[in-house]
C-alpha cells in the first residue's frame, strides 16, 4: 500500500486515491502542428525513477494533486496541491 | 539436443534417465551477428526461431538480462483466444492461435496446449449486444466463435453464482478453440529450438549502452562485452521506453503499468474452462492448471510502475470478484502472487514496426496480452527484421498510427494507458 500526505487530509491509504498520469505534460498552443499535439497526447516518457505524477483524491477531499514518486520504489518525496495558487495557500498556512 | 519421441524416452527410461543431453547451449557471445534481439522473453525466443527457421537467418543471437522464463514469460496466466475485432488484430491474432495449435509438434516440445474453451460472460444486454458484434465480427473473419444462453452455460459451469440479482448472468460469449498453455514450456521449447537452428541464447547479459555510428546503431555494450549486430531487434516489453531512451529516441506511446497474477493450492478439478467475468469495474479471468491449482487474475494496479510486485488493495478487488462469480472458491488458500511489468499503450494495440534508426527494429506494447501473441508476435517480426517491410497486418502497428488518426483501440477507451485492459 502507498501512503499519500493529502496537503488536505493529511497521510491515507492510496486507495482513496485515483490516479491521474505524468503532471509534466505541456499542451502546446490550439494552433501548434500535428506533431507537437500527436506529442503531448500519445508520447511520454514513462520514467523509471521519480516522477511527477498527478493523483485525485477521489475519495477524499477531491483534489488533485502533483505527486513526486518513484515508479521503482514507490517512495514518496513531496504532494503539493495541483494549482500553483493554491500550492501558495498551502505554503502560507504551514 | 536429444529429440523428444517415443524412442527416446524409453531408451532413457531404460538407461537411468543418463542420455538427455541439455536443452540449449550456453555459448560465449561472439563479436557480430546479423541480427541481435534484446529480451529473452517469449517474443525475443520466438521471433529467432522464426529468423531461422522462415528466413534462414541463423547467426543470430538472443540477449536475456536475466534467465530464460523469468520475466513475464512466468508472469501471466497463460491465456490464448483470437476474440479481436479491430482490422489487422483479428487476423494477427487468429494466426497466433492458429501456430499455437501446431506449437509442440512445431518445437518438438509439448506446451501443453489445451483448447478447453474462452468463456466470456454477460451480464447486460446491452453487454450481449456488444459482445454479439465482437463474435460476429470474428466469425465473418472465419474464427470460431459462438454464445451460449443461460442453459447452455448452466449446463457447462454448473457452480458459477447464478443467483447474483445486481450482476445476473445472462449467458456468455464463447470461443471454444482458446484455451491456455503452459508458459515455461513454450519459453524452454522456443529456446531449444531456436538453439537447435544455430541461434545463441545469451543469458544474464543485460544490456547497458549503444554505440551509434552513421545514424545506425554500431554497437551494443552488454554485461558480456561489446556485442554487434547488423541488425537489431528490441523485445523487451516493460522495458522498451528504457532501452528506447538508452538509444537517445526520445518519448514512446508507452506506459509501464504493473498486473498482478494469483495461484491458489491444488484442488480437484474444478473448472473445464477460461472464465472472464467483467462487470462494474471488476475485471477477473480464471483457469485451473494441470496441477490442479487455481490460476486468476484482475486488473492493472492502476498507477505507473516498474516494480515487479503487487498491491494490496488489487488482491482485495480480485478476490472480491472472485467471491461474486465463484463463491465455491471462499475457503481456498492462495499459494502466492506476484506482478508483471506490461507495456501499456495508449491505444491498446501492440507495435511491430521499424524505428527511426535504419538498422533498429521495435517488438513492444503488448499490455495484457503479449502471452497468446507469442507465436504471431516472433512471426510477423521476423518477417519484418527479414523483408524492411511489415506484412499487411500489422502495416498500422507502427509508431506513426497516432498521428495518422488510425489508432487501434478495441476498447474506444482513448489515450490513456491503464485504460486498456
Amino acid at each position: 500500500m502507498i501512503r499519500i500526505n493529502c496537503p488536505y487530509c493529511g497521510e491515507r491509504d492510496h486507495s482513496e486515491f485515483s490516479y491521474g498520469g505524468d503532471a509534466t505534460i505541456n499542451y502546446p498552443s490550439l494552433d501548434a502542428s500535428e506533431k507537437e499535439w500527436t506529442q503531448a497526447i500519445f508520447f511520454r516518457k514513462n520514467i523509471k525513477g521519480f516522477q511527477f505524477e498527478t493523483w485525485h483524491h477521489s475519495n477524499g477531499c477531491r483534489m488533485w494533486l502533483v505527486v513526486e514518486r518513484s515508479t521503482v520504489t514507490h517512495e514518496i518525496k513531496s504532494v503539493k496541491p495541483c494549482h500553483p495558487d493554491l500550492q501558495k495557500v498551502v505554503e502560507n498556512n504551514k | 539436443m536429444t529429440k523428444f519421441n517415443a524412442w527416446n524416452v524409453i531408451k532413457n527410461g531404460l538407461n537411468g534417465q543418463s542420455y538427455w543431453t541439455r536443452q540449449w547451449r550456453d555459448p560465449e557471445p561472439k563479436s557480430i551477428y546479423d541480427v541481435v534481439i534484446i529480451g529473452g522473453g517469449l517474443h525475443g525466443l520466438a521471433t529467432a526461431y522464426y529468423l531461422a527457421k522462415n528466413h534462414n537467418i541463423k547467426n543470430v543471437a538472443v540477449l536475456e538480462k536475466g534467465w530464460i522464463g523469468g520475466g513475464n514469460a512466468g508472469r501471466n496466466t497463460t491465456i490464448v483466444r483470437s476474440n479481436y475485432m479491430m482490422p489487422g488484430n483479428h487476423e494477427f491474432y487468429e494466426h497466433s492461435l492458429k501456430l499455437w495449435e501446431n506449437l509442440s509438434h512445431e518445437l518438438n516440445y509439448n506446451v501443453m496446449f489445451s483448447q478447453r474453451a474462452h468463456v466470456s460472460l454477460f451480464h447486460s444486454p446491452g453487454a450481449k449486444d456488444s459482445v454479439s458484434r465482437i463474435y460476429n465480427i470474428m466469425r465473418l473473419h472465419g474464427t470460431d466463435a459462438e454464445l451460449w444462453d443461460l442453459k447452455t452455460l448452466m449446463k457447462k459451469i454448473p457452480h458459477l453464482n447464478y443467483h447474483n440479482s445486481r450482476f445476473p448472468i445472462l449467458g456468455a460469449a464463447v470461443q471454444k478453440r482458446a484455451g491456455n498453455a503452459r508458459h515455461d514450456a513454450v519459453a524452454w521449447g522456443y529456446a531449444r529450438a531456436a538453439d537447435t537452428l544455430g541461434v545463441d541464447i545469451l543469458q544474464n547479459c543485460e544490456v547497458t549502452g549503444f554505440t551509434r555510428k552513421n545514424g545506425n546503431i554500431e554497437s551494443i555494450q552488454t554485461s558480456r562485452g561489446i556485442i554487434k549486430g547488423k541488425k537489431i531487434g528490441f523485445a523487451v516489453a516493460g522495458n522498451t521506453s528504457v532501452l528506447w531512451q538508452m538509444a537517445e529516441l526520445g518519448n514512446l506511446p508507452i506506459e509501464s503499468h504493473k498486473l498482478q497474477a494469483f495461484v491458489s493450492e491444488a484442488v480437484k478439478p474444478l473448472l473445464d474452462q477460461v472464465v472472464v467475468y467483467g462487470v462494474g469495474g471488476a475485471h477477473f479471468y480464471i483457469s485451473q492448471s494441470d496441477k490442479g491449482s487455481m490460476v486468476f487474475g484482475g486488473d492493472l494496479d492502476w498507477y505507473k510502475s516498474y516494480a515487479q510486485r503487487g498491491n494490496l488493495p488489487m488482491v482485495q478487488d480480485v478476490a472480491e470478484a472472485a467471491m461474486a462469480i465463484f463463491p465455491s472458491l471462499g475457503r481456498i488458500r492462495l499459494l502466492r502472487h506476484w506482478a508483471g511489468v506490461m507495456d501499456m499503450t495508449m491505444d491498446g494495440s501492440f507495435f511491430i514496426c521499424k524505428t527511426p534508426i535504419s538498422n533498429l527494429y521495435l517488438n513492444a506494447g503488448w499490455n495484457y496480452g503479449g502471452f497468446k501473441a507469442s507465436p504471431a508476435s516472433g512471426w510477423y517480426f521476423a518477417d519484418l527484421i527479414s523483408n524492411e517491410s511489415p506484412h499487411n497486418y500489422v502495416q498500422n502497428h507502427n509508431l506513426e498510427r497516432f498521428e495518422k488518426g488510425i489508432n487501434i483501440d478495441e476498447r474506444g477507451a482513448g489515450p490513456d494507458p491503464k485504460l486498456h485492459g
